[in-house]
């Protein structure tokens, strides 16, 4: 019967329902976003480029979060760079069991027989770096400690550099040039996909004391030693500690502030944390605004609706219609449309949800608490907003309403 | 109307049995409409009672006289009041509703009621694709449905051509055959010269109650 009358009046309970859908559009689709972005940021955006459970060891920050003036960037580009010693200082100092890479990095250009892959990040580093990574070889094999000791001149590439260079030929044991000098293949990673649309396999990785170094980090200079501590748990304790040796190390003064960085994926995710708790706060607001409207909206609908029925409501009366009755029609009427309104909102969300997920890389995920909410929302919503004019009908007189044209 | 009092109807004292055919005239303003509003139990005589089927409804809240008129009193309007998004079958269904009948038990006496006053085969159709002696069989169905003490009828033809009319007449002759207390309020001589007794109310009170002696000679 709910539905009937709304039938009757599509386009003006349409409009009437705008406000609702909105609100609810809004808290599905916020919440969809944000949760996908909360697991984008996590494992795709922080792990991917710090890694798992892993902390760097670096001069600065490599992310930063918050505002950096002009004046702390000057104080990082003063401070000391990591060296080879500093590296070999921590690792023999350490007192828990861990996964440790020495790291430096630089844009390159990797030729191959004429061909040639540009801006592609040039890495020194140890076997080690891959474990970290989580990179899995594909083609052929990751360099070994030895190479590293020797500095030998090998190479693994990047999926897309491997694709770009030997179109789809084995470039395992072929030989590519890297700033003029040759460098043999011996593997290739797993495709890594991309990461806010930037392709994360641009990259090739050599022992970081290969001929090539020159290239990417002043002789004995590093840009960040990544930790792994072998059990996860005991990540802060061992950034504690690490942050003790390379104080002793430097003979910082306790007034002294360290001048060097200690970056974990958690800490790169701070600033969107920030965020997102700005946007889970802000939400309710914004959805209660529109919903509050999209209440008004409805009470005034169902108040026409009660004015222009009034002779149906008489009707109703003199066939034995309680008050009650009349009560929960004209609720039962209001909480329908506005829970019509809500579905059509998730509905609209849900289709936003999905197209943030075709068009962008963000994993948007409809939350099924959000959907719960907003049919609960709109419900609520149409209930109350009914409750008046509901009153107003059932208070009518029957006589004067059986009068009403 | 502020400040001053108007007693619609004075010291009106009527009977009405069972199965009695009574037409209730008068011109307006003398005060049949409220007769009939106290009558369908709509409205509450200030003072004075009104004893319906063995009960004292004068004095009745708003919810028991709500039932009083779901159960006791079936209407028949002059514009016959329909629910003009509803189908016939459902505009029937409707006291059954409020009375709290079963949606099977509902339709099957719905189903009966239309097909008594000869509307069977128009269940589905909508107030607005029936014409207008169809839709007042529509609305006497729907007072009908669940059996009431009184069919009472307000102007049941004034909205209808003359041979309309005598047809919707010729119904409540039926049903008054069958057994049903008929009470019909109207201003026309030839609509009140079917019942069997005749009301006449002016200023508020009763000016002649008659039997008619067209029918009682028939």
């Amino acid at each position: 019967m709910a539905l009937n009358a709304i039938r009757v009046q599509k386009l003006k309970s349409f409009f009437s329902l705008i406000g609702v859908l909105i609100g609810v559009t809004f808290l599905i689709a916020v919440v969809s976003i944000v949760q996908g972005m909360n697991v984008y940021m996590r494992d795709r955006f922080a792990n991917a480029i710090i890694g798992f459970n892993t902390f760097n060891v670096r001069r600065s920050p490599m992310i930063s979060t918050g505002n950096v003036t002009e004046e702390m960037w000057r104080s990082w580009q003063r401070r000391p760079r990591i060296t080879y010693a500093d590296a070999d200082y921590v690792e023999q100092h350490i007192t828990f069991p861990a996964t440790i890479a020495r790291f430096c990095e630089d844009r390159v250009e990797v030729w191959h027989g004429g061909k040639v892959a540009k801006d592609i990040d040039l890495v020194g580093t140890e076997p080690t770096y891959f474990d970290i990574k989580r990179y899995g070889i594909r083609l052929g094999r990751a360099f070994t400690p030895q190479e590293v000791t020797t500095g030998s001149t090998v190479v693994v590439l990047g999926d897309i550099v491997a694709d770009k260079l030997f179109e789809g030929a084995d470039p395992v044991g072929k030989v590519v040039t890297i700033g003029g000098l040759p460098y043999k293949v011996i593997g290739v990673v797993e495709k890594q996909g991309t990461l806010f649309g930037l392709s994360m396999d641009k990259f090739a990785i050599m022992p970081y004391k290969a001929p090539g170094r020159r290239l990417i980090c002043p002789i004995n200079v590093l840009d960040q030693v990544s930790i792994r501590p072998t059990n996860p748990d005991s990540l802060r304790m061992a950034m504690a500690e690490v942050e003790g040796i390379m104080r002793i190390r430097r003979q910082l003064k306790p007034t002294q502030e360290s001048n060097f960085a200690l970056e974990t994926a958690e800490g790169a995710l701070e600033g969107w944390a920030k965020i997102s708790k700005i946007l889970m706060t802000a939400l309710p607001l914004l959805v209660g605004i529109s919903l509050v409207v999209g209440g008004i909206v409805i009470m005034n609908i169902m108040l026409m609706a009660v004015t222009e029925r009034t002779r149906e409501i008489g009707i109703r009366k003199a066939l034995g219609a309680r008050r009650a009755d009349i009560l929960s029609q004209f609720i039962v009427e209001s909480a329908t449309l506005s829970t019509l309104g809500a579905a059509l909102g998730i509905a609209t969300g849900v289709g936003l949800a999905f197209l943030v997920k075709a068009l962008t890389p963000l994993p948007a995920s409809v939350a099924v608490w959000s959907l719960v909410v907003g049919v609960g929302v709109g419900l609520g919503v149409g209930m109350v907003a009914g409750v008046y004019p509901a009153y107003r009908a059932s208070k009518l007189d029957p006589i004067a309403a059986l009068r009403a044209e | 109307m502020e400040g001053e009092r108007i007693n619609a109807l004075r010291g009106v004292s009527l009977e009405i049995r069972r199965n009695e055919y009574v037409a209730i005239m008068g011109p307006s303003g003398s005060g049949k409409s409220t007769l009939m509003n106290l009558l369908g139990c709509l409205d509450t005589p200030s003072s004075g009672e009104y004893w319906l089927n063995g009960q004292e409804v004068s004095r009745l809240t708003d919810n028991a006289l709500a039932r009083v008129r779901n159960k006791e009193i079936g209407f028949v309007f002059q514009t016959f009041n329909l629910l003009a998004r509803a189908s016939a079958l459902h505009n029937v269904e409707l006291p059954l509703v409020y009375a709290g009948t079963g949606a099977a038990e509902r339709r099957r006496r719905a189903t009966s009621a239309l097909t008594r006053v000869g509307l069977g085969d128009r269940m589905l159709h909508r107030p607005n694709e029936l014409s207008g002696g169809q839709r007042q069989r529509v609305a006497i169905a729907r007072a009908l449905v669940n059996e009431p003490s009184i069919l009472l009828a307000d102007e049941p033809t004034g909205n209808l051509d003359s041979t309309t009319s005598e047809e919707i007449m010729r119904v409540f002759g039926q049903l008054h055959a069958q057994g049903q207390t008929v009470v019909i309020v109207t201003h026309e001589a030839s609509i009140a010269a079917y019942a069997h007794r005749v009301v006449v109310i002016k200023d508020g009170q009763i000016e002649s109650d008659l039997p008619n002696p067209s029918v009682a000679a028939a």
